[in-house]
């Protein structure tokens, strides 16, 4: 069998959803790591987002970070274009619908909505480049400031940014609702990615079911709560 | 259960042939039984159809004991009616109160076109199993039934995959009418029996190519189809069949 048979067969072509959601799944942990540095004022009324500038600009600096940053556009890019058109392609096997539609009988609303929360994610991703990968990766000369910690070299000042983003309380709730739609995605997407592998046994089944419910909870909570703690001012009150 | 009867709207799916565009039509029935089953109710209407000159209503139906897989009708939003784990024929319209509308339509997919009325072409199926769900086997004097052991636990998991009667309700219930969970059940039920050995990996790709070339969708775990499953066949199925898949196409020599 060829790889391309192999991989646009109806059930490859859910392979290519799967890993490439588990690859962007293992992408949140790092985000959501990275982000909640800016929480370390919470513990150090002196940190003023030191902690998160400097993890921003390792994640900026490193070229082989910059190399995967491309993995990562490249997963993102997959799964979407193969996200819609397996939603298209699967919307056309039924040209003559139903009279009276099964609705959520036997199927979560969520489950049968990934194309919708899908779109929703990727506007929210659309402002959120906008907002903070352009301004940190490309015009940066422009649209951030510089500082400098421990007399080492200037880095720049993403946290700034963050605040001055995040001081709009409708980009606040954008970005809040932008999470929940993540939520919504991950909790079917996070168990199914594992079942569409080929994971069966009933203990991995019930530990991935598990984990995509823990996960699909805490993950968009950490990433709703910054936007949050900025615009109420929990974080740099100081 | 005390009996009682009925009177019921139905909105039945007319379509005189594959070819023509099929219409809602309302029927009146009265004097129902309790204890008639949905197929008897219908037999009901069509003897009356008959005798007033009109073409009675078609349907598929065979065993009338939930075991053949024949039965197939949508009914208000769900296939097989409301009942869990059931066949049209074993729906009995005790399910259903004095003065109910009741709408039935065909399976749709574009992989099962109407035939007529509420009957579709199914033998898409016929094709998918016809690709691969077999098992060769030396022809001869009959093995001894207890000279191949099978654990207990795995028997029970292919005798469970094997119910499936090939209705096609899973089909009718999934969004992207994906045919995964028939599949699967037909893929696993060898898979996990030493019997299914030999062409493990040629079955699993030849099923699935054929499947595509049918045309249905892709399996995006709704669940739906585990929900309207006569016999409760499991969406794990479905993670064996793509692990018997990729297994199969990362390893396969061709």
């Amino acid at each position: 069998m060829k790889w391309s048979e192999f991989f646009t067969s109806s059930v490859g072509k859910k392979f290519v959803m799967a890993f490439t959601g588990l690859f962007l799944i293992s992408f949140l942990i790092v985000h959501v790591g990275i982000n909640a540095c800016i929480w370390a004022d919470l513990v150090d009324d002196s940190d003023n987002g030191e902690m998160f500038n400097k993890a921003a600009h390792f994640m900026g600096a490193s070229y082989v970070i910059r190399i995967m940053e491309i993995g990562l556009f490249l997963g993102f890019f997959l799964h979407i274009i193969q996200g819609y058109m397996l939603e298209f392609q699967n919307r056309a096997r039924r040209k003559k619908g139903y009279q009276v539609a099964m609705g959520s009988k036997g199927s979560a609303w969520y489950r049968k909505s990934m194309g919708l929360l899908g779109t929703l994610i990727l506007l929210f991703l659309i402002i959120h480049i906008q907002d903070f990968w352009i301004p940190s990766r490309i015009t940066y000369a422009t649209t951030l400031g510089e500082v400098t910690y421990n007399n080492g070299a200037p880095i720049h000042d993403v946290y700034t940014k963050m605040l001055l983003v995040f001081s709009q309380a409708w980009v606040v709730v954008v970005y809040v609702l932008g999470c929940f739609s993540l939520a919504w995605h991950l909790l079917h997407g996070f168990q199914s990615s594992f079942r569409t592998v080929g994971v069966h046994n009933k203990k991995y089944v019930a530990m991935a079911k598990g984990a995509g419910i823990a996960f699909s909870i805490i993950v968009p909570l950490l990433f709703a709560l910054m936007p949050i703690s900025i615009y109420f001012g929990w974080v740099n009150n100081n | 259960m005390e009996h009682y009867t009925m009177n019921l709207t139905l909105k039945v799916w007319r379509q005189k042939n594959s070819q023509e565009q099929g219409r809602f039509e309302t029927y009146q029935v009265s004097d129902i039984s309790s204890e008639m089953s949905f197929l008897e109710m219908i037999d009901v209407l069509n003897e009356r159809l008959i005798k007033e000159g009109k073409d009675p209503i078609a349907f598929d139906h065979d065993c009338r004991e939930g075991i053949c897989g024949a039965c197939s009708m949508y009914i208000n939003g769900r296939p097989n009616g409301p009942w869990h784990a059931n066949t049209t024929c074993q729906l009995h319209m005790r399910a259903y109160k004095d003065g109910d509308t009741i709408v039935v339509e065909p399976w749709r997919a574009n992989s099962f076109p109407v035939i007529k009325d509420l009957v579709v072409d199914r033998t898409s199926f016929d094709r998918i199993v016809q690709a691969g769900g077999y098992i060769s086997v030396n022809t001869g004097n009959a093995v001894d039934a207890n000279a191949m052991l099978i654990e207990k636990d795995k028997a029970d998991a292919a005798f469970a995959a094997a119910a499936c009667i090939g209705c096609g309700a899973c089909v009718a219930a999934c969004k992207n009418s994906s045919a995964m969970l028939f599949l699967s059940a037909k893929v696993s039920h060898l898979a996990l029996l030493p019997q299914g050995e030999p062409e493990r990996k040629s079955r699993v790709l030849n099923m699935v190519h054929q499947m595509d070339k049918e045309g249905f969708g892709s399996c995006t775990f709704t669940e739906a189809c585990e929900a309207v499953c006569p016999k409760e066949i499991s969406v794990t199925n479905i993670s064996r069949l793509n692990k018997e898949y990729m297994i199969a196409g990362l390893t396969e020599e061709k």
